[in-house]
């Protein structure tokens, strides 16, 4: 591909990316939200977020590793015990960064 | 290093622009560098890959993307698969839109246009807990596309040579940020209902062929069928 028709395909990608993002969005700021939709909403936070962490911590490379040699696991476990007992942010978010680290440097 | 998030001081008290956005920094910058590396390894000039991370802004399709152009698949079929792996986002925000409906459109065309999963998570959980300043908002979201851009820049500019970043453990970032978020999610048996299932259909469809349908196909049923079971439906609010 050339850089022309690189740059064609860029532009075409960042149309059909952003309509998903922005037309719900508008849609909804004109008018106003079904029960039934509402309700669906309000859960879509942890769904997707459940959805986003399972992946992102149990898949290496697209393949599932349910393993106990699996850092992620554990790093997630203690990631989500601090963020519940201290309602903290970064410190849990640090504290699992510098778990991986070690265990990678041990492991 | 704590930013105490007390639900009667939320408002008050919430952390800067610059260290909410930091953990989406630290994950972007090293996954904007590998793109950036294979985009030119791929065959995109600088400037190409440069522009892709400003104006397309999307982690996976982005590498997807470059994969496929490297192995000479025409454009049309780029751009369709780009559409089918961001879909996921009408999700995103149709959900953030009862908190945006204030706003101007061209603030909520701005907004819209840097949502990310990542920006996502922060932001349902910002709004829920009445964090709604427009300028913290918007700040976040630029602090966290440019951690994107430089990153897959710099990975253009150093084209064949990358360093290890793995020892630093700095490809976590994500997920733990995704771990903070979710605790702070599971408010009721609905949301938690939730949250497992979103997890175990994700994964169930990441292993199948539809696995660019993963996170959107599991999200909804998992909300759907959280939503409307009678079980959650009575006790939560």
């Amino acid at each position: 591909m050339d850089q022309q028709t690189i740059l064609l395909t860029v532009l075409g990608m960042a149309a059909v990316t952003y309509l998903p993002r922005v037309v719900p969005a508008l849609f909804f700021a004109s008018r106003p939200m079904p029960e039934a939709l509402r309700r669906f909403l309000s859960v879509v936070p942890p769904a997707v977020l459940g959805a986003l962490l399972a992946q992102s911590v149990l898949l290496e490379k697209g393949a599932l590793n349910l393993s106990f040699d699996n850092a992620f696991l554990w790093a997630s476990a203690l990631t989500s015990l601090l963020a519940w007992r201290t309602k903290g942010f970064f410190g849990p978010v640090l504290a699992g960064l510098c778990f991986v680290a070690l265990w990678r440097a041990v492991f | 290093m704590q930013h105490a998030q007390d639900d009667h001081t939320a408002q008050r008290d919430e952390p800067s622009a610059l260290s909410q956005a930091l953990p989406i920094i630290m994950g972007y910058l090293p996954v904007g560098f590998a793109y950036g590396v294979l985009a030119v390894k791929a065959g995109l000039s600088l400037a190409n890959t440069g522009l892709m991370s400003i104006l397309v802004y999307a982690g996976s399709a982005q590498l997807i993307a470059v994969d496929m152009i490297g192995s000479g698949a025409p454009a049309s079929s780029v751009i369709a698969t780009a559409f089918i792996v961001n879909l996921r986002h009408v999700l995103f925000s149709a959900a953030l839109s009862p908190f945006l409906a204030s706003w101007p459109v061209r603030r909520i065309a701005r907004f819209c246009f840097e949502m990310t999963d990542e920006t996502f998570a922060l932001h349902a959980t910002r709004f829920h807990n009445r964090q709604l300043s427009a300028r913290k908002t918007l700040a976040i979201n630029l602090l966290a596309h440019t951690g994107w851009i430089v990153g897959g820049i710099a990975g253009a500019v150093a084209g064949g040579f990358v360093p290890d970043v793995k020892p630093l453990g700095l490809d976590y970032a994500l997920p733990a940020m995704f771990a903070v978020l979710l605790v702070g999610q599971l408010l009721s048996p609905a949301h938690i209902l939730a949250a497992v299932l979103g997890g175990s259909l994700a994964l169930i469809i990441s292993q199948t062929d539809a696995s660019a349908y993963a996170t959107l196909a599991g999200a909804v049923i998992a909300a759907a069928t959280a939503a409307f079971t009678p079980w959650t439906s009575k006790r939560s609010s």
